[in-house]
């Protein structure tokens, strides 16, 4: 006889303000089986946790429902507190009574009626289910990082230093990602360079960190503890073991005029190149779209000019795959680029530069080696005028959201510009002035106070080119909403931060999920920020949401601490929700005829054939058998059996049958 | 074949733009498009209703829309930028809210399907002129022009999906197509003043005086507008302008459809260039060949 015990809670409010949880208890304690049946404000909280635990000891409770959130939220803290009162965790079930009926419908007799009916569904399926043990399967301890920026190194670098192996997979032929293009750091304004390179170094030489450079991610299956992860290495068309990075080639390639990516355009680059001097790895790739050999079949400078003959002109995209345990997405950012903004000139005027472009120009290894001169015609600019929030926090061009880094690095522009052009005037229109970091505002003071840069609160409605000068519209909104005019010789847009090209392909690819502006998504905003809803992928970085490089790091370092975590455990402990074949008593042995339509239909591999043989050793009966380390639980085989001979454990057709018939019928 | 669409000229054409509505008839005519106006039609509201009393300012516009349907006119081209931004807005607002659409029926006692096809003067030349011009056309419109839009005809983007509401592209292309050479200019969209024309002429004066110049100084010859209100500003206003520039600005402003009038061979009467404040003094070139440009469709945003 079934000895049932109903908890309600009322989550503050979140519940009890649109469903009657006492009435809910009351009739609940009415359904056959139900030996006791309550409610309480927090369920979850150390009174309400014991609660269940004395009931169970109290009534020798053969099952548990928890009437309160998603199981996503608590399930394991009251499986866990029902484990502790001695009764088998998978006897406890949760009844979403927030996310399916509080929050999404109006206060109402009809709210509290459904909240009732989701309660007899668990009631009924609790009656059915049976104590399961967890299984455990060895975990791979090797972390593939995806994305060589400050994010990646620093998680790579963390994870490798606790002893454990990593392979960090970067698109670009060199790691150092988007820090390595700023010229100062804010707020200290110590050289991003000085602070990154020596880590791209030590990653090159960690003992523990495998690099593949210029790859991609081409396909990940398998689960926690055991991901198949394989890489694309694009071809670099070089034998990387035979070069030394003398860069003789680079200096013969006759093709010199490509933009370099790395200099945001500013710069240009040959067609065997590295992106910039202080890469790692340092040693060059063949752009095939610009290279002459690629386009006309010949050139081959760079073949006859290697002095150890490392060109491959012929070498093909290979694969590695590798065996990981955790992945960590780190893949950054972008900044809005293309004619987003006809309004304000960019890319139409060449003065019209992004803050991406401006950190190389005011770089000492820039393109103007640190000293500000603008694109179109190498003049110092007397006046530049910095547009923050453009395209940020604006509906209208579809990003509502906050880039957040802008306000900063705006302001540290500003100073930068002013330090190197001491007559110059930066201007800066701003909307509001979001300072809060550790040193932050004070940065901001001091570029105000000390360096006399002009911030003007309103918005800029309009940049046209006049007689050589770039002409800035836009209104001061603390001056009565007086139009400003300003005759600038070079402006500086503080474009949105976006998720970095690619992110979305990568997210389906992974099965993480990501918010509508392709940010990937934690898997819960405050609680688990460096966790994927995926379990075993982590992420960190501005590939989540735009970051400075402190939170950037912190993240990176929390990812990591979640990874070398995981590794510390030999065995993975996963619930027990796989799907088995039915056996039974000879002569039947089991219900499965064989048919296997289940092996090619499962998308985990996990199924194949299993004999049964006699004492003798003759085969009786071959039918499926489902390894239960590579199952996922996803019921796809389930759906396939004709002859209904496999059940998921937790969720057996009885079970599931039972929650609907609990619903059809009427009490 | 003659093809028969609605017309809604409203009060501008009538009265102190009626050059236009002449333009625009001479040019539906020249490629055997009959306008029909849109019967016992009345005044849009314009600006004045929706500054006083919302539900007038949807009735006004709602009541020409059931006239048309009561006609059973599908389109009707509405030359007057504020008219047709009128219309869009309120067709757009009716046909999304249940509750209001059920208030104007009431007032004006009719049943509306919110469903008219409303063009505005650019896209009833991409309709019905764009792809025939280049066989029609007498002379080569060789001129440098500035194609000045106004804030009505472009925005807002997300009901009116005509052009872009910054730098908007859809006039210079039919200029081009006419073998003009409409210059890259910051004021497309900028105010011309509106309404201010009559209570502060010094105001019009400061805006459009700014617009006129900035094309003059970039070399137009001449502007292209397709709105009676900018027109009236940058033209009729003209001394207003000149006074507050501190400057002679002899620039003549040209509605889109009298420019392609003049292009077909048309008379000063039949394009409405002789009543103009500021003189047209155009003459085009005899067109020799037929210029291989083919009008494109403007790109959405």
């Amino acid at each position: 006889m079934a000895r049932i015990g109903v908890f309600i809670c009322h989550c503050g409010e979140n519940i009890s303000a649109t469903v009657d949880c006492e009435k809910v208890a009351k009739v609940a304690s009415e359904f056959p089986g139900v030996t006791v049946s309550v409610d309480y404000k927090y369920m979850c909280s150390d009174p309400g946790q014991n609660m269940v635990k004395e009931a169970i000891l109290e009534h020798n409770l053969t099952g548990v429902v928890v009437s309160a959130c998603s199981p996503r939220m608590h399930e394991p803290t009251f499986r866990n507190a029902c484990a502790e009162a001695g009764l088998n965790p998978f006897l406890c079930e949760m009844a979403n009574i927030r996310e399916h009926c509080s929050w999404v419908h109006e206060k109402s007799d009809a709210t509290t009626d459904k909240a009732i009916d989701i309660v007899r569904t668990l009631v009924e399926k609790v009656k059915r289910n049976e104590a399961l043990a967890p299984i455990y399967v060895p975990i791979t301890k090797t972390a593939v990082v995806i994305g060589g920026g400050v994010a990646g190194i620093q998680a790579s670098l963390d994870i490798a230093d606790a002893g454990h192996k990593v392979v960090l997979v970067e698109r670009e032929p060199s790691i150092g990602g988007h820090m390595s293009q700023l010229s100062e750091t804010f707020p200290t304004l110590d050289c991003s360079q000085c602070i990154l390179t020596p880590r791209m170094v030590d990653v090159a030489r960690h003992p523990n960190i495998t690099l593949y450079t210029y790859a991609e991610i081409e396909s990940v299956d398998g689960s926690i503890g055991n991901f198949n992860v394989k890489i694309r290495l694009k071809s670099k068309s070089l034998d990387e073991k035979l070069c030394t990075g003398c860069g003789a080639c680079i200096q013969k390639c006759p093709v010199k005029k490509i933009p370099s990516e790395f200099e945001q355009g500013l710069g240009k680059r040959t067609a065997i190149y590295v992106p910039f001097p202080q890469a790692v790895p340092n040693k060059p790739v063949i752009d095939r779209v610009n290279c002459t050999y690629y386009i006309k079949g010949k050139c081959k400078v760079c073949e006859i000019v290697c002095p150890t003959k490392a060109i491959r002109f012929d070498q093909e995209d290979s694969f590695v795959e590798v065996q990981a345990g955790a992945l960590l997405l780190a893949t950054g950012f972008d900044v809005l680029k293309t004619n987003f903004f006809p309004e304000y000139g960019y890319g139409k005027y060449e003065d019209v530069i992004d803050g991406l472009a401006f950190e190389r120009l005011a770089s000492a290894s820039g393109p103007t080696k640190g000293e500000i001169r603008r694109p179109s015609d190498g003049e110092i600019p007397k006046k530049i005028v910095f547009i923050a929030c453009a395209g940020s926090r604006d509906p209208a061009k579809g990003i509502e959201y906050c880039s957040k880094i802008c306000c900063m690095y705006t302001a540290k522009h500003a100073m930068l510009y002013k330090h190197k052009v001491h007559e110059g005037t930066p201007y800066i229109f701003y909307m509001d002035i979001r300072a809060t970091g550790k040193m932050y505002e004070e940065f901001v003071r001091r570029a105000i106070e000390e360096d006399e840069v002009k911030y003007i609160r309103g918005r800029v409605s309009q940049v046209y080119e006049k007689n050589g000068k770039l002409i800035v519209r836009g209104v001061d909104t603390l001056l009565m909403g007086q139009p400003v005019e300003i005759e600038a010789d070079m402006v500086v847009l503080a474009t949105a931060g976006i998720a970095s090209p690619g992110s979305e392909e990568l997210a389906q690819k992974l099965h993480v999920s990501y918010d509508k502006h392709k940010f990937f998504s934690e898997a819960h905003p405050k609680l688990k920020p460096v966790e994927t809803n995926t379990a075993g992928i982590y992420l960190a970085g501005a590939c989540q949401s735009t970051k400075d490089i402190p939170e950037t790091v912190a993240a990176a370092s929390g990812a990591a601490a979640k990874i070398a975590g995981l590794f510390s455990n030999d065995l993975l402990k996963r619930d027990p929700l796989i799907a088995v074949v039915k056996k039974c008593a000879p002569p039947l042995y089991s219900s499965c005829t064989g048919c296997f339509m289940c092996i090619p239909v499962c998308p985990y591999q996990a199924i194949d054939k299993e004999e049964i043989k006699d004492r003798s050793g003759n085969i009786i009966k071959t039918i499926s058998h489902i390894n239960p380390g590579l199952c996922q639980g996803c019921g796809t085989c389930v759906a396939f059996c004709k002859s209904k001979s496999i059940d998921i454990l937790g969720y057996n057709h009885d079970q599931v049958c039972a929650e609907v018939e609990a619903l059809l019928n009427e009490w | 074949m003659q093809k028969k669409i609605g017309y809604y000229p409203g009060c501008s054409l009538e009265g102190s733009s009626r050059e236009y509505s002449e333009s625009v008839v001479t040019l539906a005519n020249a490629f055997d498009v009959e306008l029909v106006q849109v019967p016992d039609w009345n005044c849009c509201g314009a600006t004045a209703a929706h500054n006083l009393n919302s539900i007038l300012s949807f009735s006004l516009p709602a009541r020409i829309l059931a006239k048309a349907q009561e006609a059973e006119m599908d389109t009707i081209v509405v030359p007057c930028a504020a008219c047709y931004n009128r219309l869009t807005m309120v067709q757009h607002e009716l046909k999304k809210d249940d509750a209001l659409r059920a208030e104007v029926n009431g007032i004006i006692e009719a049943e509306l399907k919110c469903d008219i096809k409303i063009l505005n003067i650019v896209q009833f030349i991409q309709m019905f002129v764009a792809d025939f011009v280049a066989s029609k056309q007498q002379f080569l419109f060789d001129k440098k022009v500035a194609c000045y839009y106004g804030c009505l005809l472009v925005r807002p983007h997300d009901v009116l999906d005509f052009d872009r509401t910054e730098d908007p592209q859809s006039m210079d292309e039919v200029m081009k197509s006419l073998g003009a050479n409409p210059i890259d200019w910051p004021f497309k969209t900028e105010c011309c003043g509106a309404g201010m024309s009559v209570s502060r002429t010094d105001i019009v004066g400061r805006l459009s005086g700014r617009i006129v110049k900035e094309a003059a100084d970039r070399g137009a010859e001449a502007i292209i507008v397709a709105c009676p209100m900018c027109h009236s500003n940058l033209d009729m206003r003209r001394p207003a302008l000149e006074k507050a520039m501190g400057e002679k600005l002899t620039i003549p402003v040209l509605y889109i459809s009298q420019a392609i009038d003049m292009a077909l061979g048309k008379s000063q009467k039949e394009t409405g260039i002789n009543r103009h404040f500021v003189p047209v003094n155009i003459s085009l070139q005899n067109r020799v060949a037929a210029p291989q440009v083919v009008l494109e469709k403007t790109e959405e945003n």
